[in-house]
């Protein structure tokens, strides 16, 4: 009765979720989706709607449970986020290996900086408004996404892989020459100011007897903003487009003679995988207050590519999950270090590592780890997880 | 002119040791179908190495070098058998980040012992020079090359003339025909996992001899993947001159650019490579010598 009910809304055209019937009916997560709309949903079961909405909650109830510094991390671990997003979306969805990405995150970080600073400084600072350089930096770096697009389109696998390598490299090169927007090599320049529409999020206010500080207005603003983009991915990866993203991956030789331009998928991937990358570094820029044209060379490319192995390759809430963790890790491997008698943890150099070279070897190793052991990532253990109680006691 | 020969041969100096890396490049490729992104850490151990046997150890630098290619290839088997072997079969990105993940945690072992400071390499050249008709040459830049053309012949001479040799063609060729054939084709991606590394390592202690070894070292490996692109993932021949190319390549812009086009910046020679090979691709997307793609739907 419920595929009766689902099909006839599909044909009817409307939008009406057939499933909420459903789920009166039957306590469970579902096993099969009873109608096509249903599986396409972007929140297609109720254990997913309450989980999404928990989470939520969570996140924003921590605005309140944590020391401001932490929080600082979490939104610089939300604003990498939403470039872990725009990786997954060119490298998981349509299986484009860029280890590019670290250059358009440095684009978007230095649109935002030359139109959003303010102050006297040998830089360029425009000091506009937040509604200015937020959208010109997500508009601009997937332009120039657009437009190196074609090169990278002729390629394929490994040669594509060291090609966007050397993309990052000659980036690199330039933003440190161009000292008049990055700063220079080792000196840097200070990020746009968090303004959005004359409403200043850094600093301490007092909301009708609710008092936040900036950080905690900050984390709150990039936790809508990388919200509402991960929506946005969402979508895009169950429309038409996110199927032909699956299907040039799959094998994009069959693609296209179904119907799927291989040349125009694939630039789209790298044009809205580079904006959402220009919108990352926009927000970093923005949180940390400060950038520096060796931030965003080959080892943060290998970050946002850890980041979606991590979380999880072709999944949103994956490439989330991937960026917080990578984001906590200097943290958890500075914990790690007081706990390890081989530590050396008072920096003159005597034990056998230090913390950060603790954090480059176990993110090394993690990356390994992942790809022999479970490739799907946090996911796929999550699935598994699921999965196991799903069934329990029996294995299948 | 003289500046122009001069220039010529620290090119083919620098080409030389992307030549040795990028040969390791194309060898792993060839038999086990992976861009080995742990090639700079391979040639980091081996720099490494030597400068803490010539240095620490008062060993004499051949000796050193005989050493560290020995450690090198062993390091570069054991990463073949313990990470890529079990691999075989998974996506092309899952080995890539395989190989990048060892990369970084090989790297900050070895950076470990080098620390902030530019570690000596006591080799028997220095930075010494000899004039040859006007031309300045430093003696280092010549030892490089004729290690080099050693190698690559050695090379050459065991592809073609070798049981081995031709048991890897084989099984570069067509891996199934070649396992039927009697062929133990692990054994072949063993063996060519080894060379490669063993080359890293050449590679690396003649890259910093005289300079000597310091963080930034494994940025050098990173240029042979330039080398490599425009001679052809899959080709020898290539390499060689591919790598050869990239040498001239940085050399020439570094003499000329800053005069000529200040606009790009002062060290933009250290980039060159890429926009090199950005170039090639654009007429030429699978290298000069590489086999076009041929794919069945």
């Amino acid at each position: 009765m419920n595929s009766n009910r689902g099909l006839a809304a599909l044909s009817a055209g409307r939008a009406r979720p057939p499933h909420v019937v459903a789920d009166r009916k039957v306590r469970h997560r579902h096993r099969m989706y009873t109608s096509y709309a249903q599986q396409r949903a972007i929140l297609n079961t109720g254990a997913r709607r309450k989980s999404v909405l928990l989470i939520a909650g969570m996140a924003v109830a921590l605005t309140f449970m944590m020391p401001d510094e932490d929080l600082v991390l979490l939104s610089v671990g939300l604003a990498a986020a939403i470039g872990a997003i725009g990786l997954n979306l060119v490298t998981g969805y349509a299986g484009q290996i860029s280890l590019g990405h670290a250059f358009f995150v440095g684009l978007g970080a230095y649109t935002a900086s030359c139109l959003g600073a303010t102050g006297p400084g040998r830089e360029v600072a425009l000091g506009w408004d937040g509604l200015v350089w937020f959208p010109a930096a997500f508009v601009l770096t997937g332009v120039v996404g657009v437009v190196l697009a074609p090169v990278a389109v002729r390629l394929r696998g490994l040669y594509l892989a060291i090609v966007t390598l050397g993309l990052v490299l000659i980036g690199v090169h330039f933003f440190r020459e161009l000292t008049h927007i990055t700063g220079g090599a080792g000196l840097g320049r200070s990020g746009p100011s968090f303004t959005f529409a004359g409403f200043e999020l850094d600093v301490d206010r007092n909301f009708l007897g609710l008092v936040m500080t900036g950080e905690q207005i900050s984390y709150l603003f990039v936790l809508i903003v990388m919200i509402a983009m991960a929506a946005c991915a969402s979508n895009l990866v169950r429309s038409r487009l996110g199927r032909a993203f699956a299907a040039i991956r799959d094998r994009d030789l069959v693609a296209d003679p179904m119907g799927i331009d291989p040349f125009r998928v694939k630039m789209t991937a790298f044009g809205v995988s580079s904006a959402y990358a220009g919108a990352a570094g926009a927000l970093l820029a923005a949180i940390t207050g400060y950038i520096e044209p060796s931030g965003f060379g080959l080892s943060m490319s290998i970050q946002y590519l850890a980041m979606i192995l991590l979380g999880g390759l072709a999944s949103i809430s994956g490439s989330i999950a991937g960026a917080l963790f990578i984001t906590v890790l200097p943290r958890l491997s500075q914990s790690l270090a007081g706990l390890l008698p081989f530590m050396d943890d008072s920096g003159s150099g005597a034990g056998l590592l230090t913390a950060f070279q603790l954090e480059q070897i176990l993110y090394g190793l993690l990356i390994v780890l992942f790809v022999l052991v479970e490739p799907g990532g946090l996911v796929g253990i999550w699935n598994r997880i699921r999965s196991y109680w799903r069934s329990f006691p029996f294995t299948y | 002119m003289t500046i122009l020969l001069q220039t010529l041969a620290t090119g083919l100096a620098i080409g030389s040791v992307y030549t040795l890396l990028a040969v390791g490049f194309v060898m792993i490729y060839k038999a086990t179908r992976v861009i080995n992104f742990a090639h700079p850490s391979l040639m980091l151990v081996g720099a490494t190495t030597t400068a803490l046997l010539t240095v620490q150890l008062s060993v004499p630098f051949f000796v050193s070098v005989l050493a560290s290619v020995a450690v090198v290839a062993l390091l570069a088997a054991v990463i073949e058998r313990l990470a890529v072997r079990p691999m075989i079969g998974k996506s092309v990105f899952a080995i890539v980040l395989a190989t990048i993940g060892l990369d970084v945690a090989v790297r900050v072992v070895a950076g470990r012992w080098i620390g902030n400071a530019v570690r000596p390499i006591r080799d028997p050249w220095g930075l010494d020079t000899v004039a040859m008709g006007g031309v300045i040459v430093q003696q280092r830049h010549i030892a490089t090359f004729f290690v080099m053309v050693l190698c690559v012949g050695a090379l050459y001479l065991f592809f073609q003339h070798s049981r081995f040799g031709l048991a890897m063609r084989a099984t570069a060729l067509d891996q199934e025909a070649a396992a039927v054939q009697g062929i133990s084709v692990g054994r072949v991606f063993a063996v060519s996992w080894l060379i490669a590394g063993a080359l890293a390592a050449v590679a690396g202690s003649f890259a910093s001899s005289g300079v000597g070894v310091d963080q930034q070292t494994w940025l050098i490996a990173l240029k042979a993947l330039p080398a490599v692109i425009i001679g052809g993932l899959d080709s020898i021949q290539g390499a060689l001159v591919g790598g050869l190319t990239v040498g001239i390549v940085e050399a020439v812009v570094a003499v000329y650019q800053p005069g000529a086009i200040p606009v790009l910046g002062q060290s933009f020679a250290l980039v060159a490579p890429y926009v090199a090979m950005f170039l090639v691709l654009l007429v030429r997307p699978f290298g000069i010598w590489g086999t076009r793609e041929v794919e069945r739907v």
